[in-house]
């Protein structure tokens, strides 16, 4: 940094700069706050007024996110062996005994199902995509990718009516096959075009000496570029999950059981007379935390994830 | 121009020839690896988007596929744009949309310009900033309602703790008056850090040394900002409001959580609308012409304002 760079801020203009993003950081994250500390509060915690910011941390929320219970009679609730377990004895406490498991499990492991599958999928197609229009002449090249981008102007809606009855004829409707195959394609327009930036980035050089070498393109494209291009595969990978992973329009109009994610099933999360928050704030916190974790660790790509490649940083 | 031997030989043998003996030609390596792209997006978005264009000149009921389907011409087409509801719906969109983009705009332009004084710790605080609109929209409006609570949530309590109303007096998702307030508030802190971060990009990506030779021919430090930092990002600004715009046109997610498009159908988006018909009502005719109609409209919009940008850009 050179000292006498008159363009540089002031002092005292990076301090208040510095205080009023923090003010807005901390508005800001306040709601996220307390979605995770409202999953450790207790039922009668949650509500009450003012807001309470101290309290008792209690497992009640993520114990009741993952069974079901109901509440005995007076006389039988007394009749029952002792708790066995903590979480029968929190269950316990609430009134009520655990009659079996929530579907919330299922839920998640549907999320992570669908995810990863359409994730790798994009990725693989994505990747042979990208290649061909960085590296080759494809006809028509300019039309296809914009072609390609337009496919995420849709709204979802606009195709969920012929979705919904093809996949009705095809038998693909709530299967994890089925919205593998629905995220693919809605996140390939993405992949195809992140891809390929960071493929057009590595130098065409490297394949070159490899071909001059004797290996076929096929070869050269194994072992030169895909070796090279990891970083970027990975950050549209988790672009794509990322996507996959909070999607909520198409889960919601194509499953109703079997393939439902966790987004369609985290707000019917309903306790006893009405939503039973600290459960939802649990399920939620579970359901966002990869997000928030993958957030910090894809922080040099994301902006380039989010626009599609077409801001760079 | 001579033409030596040497010259008809090269012509008559291309590259391409020479490359196959080893393999595939690169043609064909760029068909093999397009195709399957290519025809996943055919399978999932073109066809069924010709399917919507048939099924909307039709009246077809997508939950009795047993009854007859009569071709009623563009009859769908009309009752849609001659419905009033319809009309109130796009008003409702046009309001959200307009002020939500005013909102990120600033919000995300003051915040860019104050992250780019780099004062200490500014990575750490742009990323924090930036978690929300990583989260799931659906899960995090569920959660929003918990916070509009007007007796226990916490959004009502901080208003109070701020203005002095009492939280219980007014009640941000029962309200006519205030219920596309609360979408909007939601919708901006998801997005503003979007809108922030594109700006961050487009200031860093100006030239120090144009504001030192600005500073040499002593332009004020006001003058600077509105000739040279504000066209420098606009570029930038207009594509980030390109796609909030297609985003919160298709909005959907967020706001069936929030509002469900309540009270009454104040909140009511073109898409919340939308889906009712299509799958509550289950006019599937009607609301295929009402799909096209809206993805005709986001994509002629997209359309004009891309080649606004593309003048932008060349100035």
């Amino acid at each position: 940094m050179s000292a006498v760079s008159i363009t540089e801020p002031t002092a005292r203009s990076k301090w208040v700069a510095g205080i009023l993003v923090t003010l807005y950081a901390v508005i800001t994250l306040m709601p996220l706050a307390w979605i995770i500390m409202t999953g450790f509060k207790s039922g009668p915690d949650s509500i009450s007024y003012p807001p309470k910011v101290v309290f008792e941390p209690s497992l009640e929320g993520y114990v009741n996110l993952f069974t079901t219970r109901t509440r005995l009679s007076q006389q039988a609730f007394q009749q029952l062996p002792p708790p066995e377990t903590w979480y029968d004895r929190i269950v316990r406490d609430q009134g009520m005994v655990i009659a079996g498991q929530s579907r919330f499990g299922e839920r998640f492991m549907n999320s992570v199902i669908i995810g990863f599958g359409s994730t790798f999928l994009s990725i693989f197609l994505g990747t042979l995509a990208a290649y061909a229009f960085s590296r080759f002449k494809v006809p028509l090249k300019d039309d296809l990718l914009f072609f390609i981008l337009s496919t995420r102007m849709m709204p979802p809606i606009a195709v969920a009516i012929p979705i919904f009855l093809m996949y009705r004829t095809l038998g693909l409707s709530d299967t994890h096959l089925g919205m593998i195959i629905l995220y693919t394609a809605v996140n390939i327009s993405l992949a195809v075009w992140l891809l390929k930036g960071f493929i057009d980035e590595i130098p065409r050089e490297y394949e070159e000496a490899a071909l001059i070498d004797g290996y076929t393109r096929f070869q050269a494209f194994r072992k030169v570029v895909l070796p090279q291009a990891t970083t970027g595969i990975a950050a549209t990978a988790i672009f794509c999950l990322i996507f996959a992973w909070n999607e909520y329009a198409f889960a919601v109009l194509l499953t109703s059981g079997v393939a439902q994610t966790a987004p369609p099933f985290i707000p019917t999360i309903i306790g006893v007379g009405g939503q039973d928050w600290p459960a939802v704030a649990a399920g939620a916190t579970l359901f966002l935390l990869p997000v928030m974790i993958f957030t910090i660790l894809l922080r040099k790509h994301l902006l380039r994830g989010i626009t599609f490649g077409a801001v760079r940083k | 121009m001579t033409d030596t031997p040497a010259d008809r030989i090269a012509r008559a043998t291309p590259p391409a020839v020479a490359r196959r003996i080893r393999g595939l030609s690169d043609r064909a390596i760029a068909w093999i690896f397009v195709a399957p792209t290519i025809f996943l997006l055919l399978a999932v978005n073109i066809f069924p988007l010709i399917w919507t264009v048939r099924l909307s000149f039709t009246n077809f009921q997508a939950n009795r596929p047993n009854r007859e389907v009569e071709w009623v011409g563009l009859r769908n087409y009309e009752r849609i744009l001659t419905d009033d509801g319809i009309w109130a719906n796009m008003q409702a969109t046009a309001h959200f949309l307009v002020w939500t983009i005013v909102l990120q705009v600033i919000l995300g332009f003051a915040l860019a310009w104050a992250i780019n004084r780099k004062f200490r710790g500014n990575d750490l605080l742009t990323t924090l900033i930036v978690l929300p609109m990583m989260l799931s929209p659906a899960v995090v409006g569920n959660f929003w309602t918990f916070l509009y609570q007007p007796q226990i949530g916490l959004f009502n309590y901080a208003v109070s703790f701020v203005s002095g109303v009492p939280p219980s007096s007014f009640e941000m998702l029962g309200s006519v008056r205030l219920a596309p307030w609360a979408i909007i508030i939601v919708d901006t802190w998801m997005w503003t850090p979007f809108v922030m971060l594109i700006c961050l990009a487009g200031l860093r990506s100006i030239p120090e040394y144009i504001y030192e030779a600005a500073e040499i021919d002593r332009a004020s430090k006001w003058r600077q900002f509105w000739t040279i930092t504000v066209p420098m990002v606009l570029p930038f600004l207009m594509l980030a409001v390109l796609f909030r715009g297609i985003e919160n046109f298709k909005m959907f997610d967020l706001v069936v959580q929030l509002t469900g498009g309540g009270p009454g159908s104040v909140t009511e988006l073109a898409s919340i609308n939308l889906k009712r018909e299509a799958f509550e009502k289950w006019r599937t005719g009607y609301s295929s012409a009402y799909a096209i109609i809206l993805f005709v409209t986001v994509f002629g919009l997209a359309s004009i304002y891309v080649k606004a940008l593309n003048k932008v850009k060349e100035r």
